[in-house]
């Protein structure tokens, strides 16, 4: 068991269209992706990390994610991820887990009301997580964002809640959208789901860009893999 | 049965399209301090029970139709 890809799940909705370049992204790092279409009530049981993708699910109707977290797959990724799977959420898989409730607050429409998209540089806040354990607190990504709802908000107490806990994984260093307090990325209280509106799995690669999204991306790869490890 | 529900951005929570609104109905010359801007849901129920139908809806608002973190909503019978 030299270097086994583990099985990545990337989910696809309808309206998804960052799922092909998650694939490619998970695949570049060493993981072995897999596609899931939403209708699927079960992940492929050999599955060991969940990708949710970027993108508009339901045309973003009724509320971004609110759609999408009815899926039939998304009670099989809240199983995953009560299971301790790491699940990352890009984009508006965040904002589908909000919606489920798997992660605190919810997204809204950027302060400014215009579509953002730019490379952003990102603060790690916090490196008790899968996804950041290879960063220090402090260190800087360069990835790009691409969103109209990445306002993240949060009443004051569920603030003060996650704040407390070491929730708060990333922060754009400038204020992006109007995010509380700039969060660009929350986890779970148990660290293994992490949502984000940057998209690292468009900066792993040098030939397009900044490549921010290696540490995040490999840092899902390598938890899987000590999960398949922990498994067999 | 017709019922209607209407949902609002909840007192305190930032609404970027109200403000939008506002500054957009000034640059009209329409002096206005406030605007928020909500959704409304009408919704045709097979029912006569009314409290029956107003139970029913609220439980679609809290499962689906508002996200209580930063929306309220008001049941209304008939069309609002």
């Amino acid at each position: 068991m030299s270097d086994p890809r583990p099985r990545v799940a990337v989910v696809t909705f309808p309206g998804s269209n960052d799922d092909g370049d998650a694939y490619l992204a998970l695949e570049l790092l060493g993981a072995e992706p897999v596609s899931v279409w939403h209708t699927t009530g079960a992940l492929p049981h050999d599955v060991a990390g969940v990708v949710l993708p970027g993108g508009f699910s339901y045309g973003d109707y009724l509320r971004c994610g609110a759609l999408a977290r009815l899926a039939p797959v998304m009670e099989a990724v809240r199983a995953f991820a009560a299971d301790g799977g790491p699940v990352l959420g890009i984009c508006n898989g965040f904002q589908i887990l909000c919606e489920a409730r798997l992660l605190p607050g919810v997204l809204r429409a950027n302060r400014q009301l215009e579509f953002v998209c730019a490379d952003v540089t990102v603060i790690i806040e916090s490196t008790d997580t899968p996804f950041t354990s290879s960063c220090a607190v402090g260190d800087r990504l360069v990835i790009p964002v691409k969103h109209g709802e990445g306002n993240w908000v949060a009443d004051g107490e569920t603030y003060a809640e996650v704040a407390t806990r070491g929730q708060i994984v990333l922060r754009y260093l400038d204020d992006v959208n109007g995010s509380r307090d700039r969060v660009a990325g929350i986890a779970n209280e148990e660290g293994n789901v992490l949502g984000l509106m940057p998209h690292p799995e468009h900066a792993v690669d040098p030939l397009l860009g900044p490549v921010g999204g290696l540490p995040i991306l490999e840092g899902l790869v390598a938890h899987a893999r000590k999960r398949v490890a922990a498994l067999v | 049965m017709r019922v209607t529900v209407l949902i609002r951005p909840k007192a305190g929570v930032l609404d970027p399209q109200g403000e939008a609104v506002r500054a957009s109905l000034g640059s009209l010359g329409f002096a206005v301090a406030s605007a928020r801007v909500g959704r409304l849901v009408e919704l045709e129920i097979d029912a006569d029970d009314e409290a029956w139908a107003t139970n029913e809806v609220e439980r679609m608002c809290d499962e689906l139709l508002a996200n209580p973190l930063i929306e309220s909503f008001e049941i209304v019978r008939g069309s609002a």
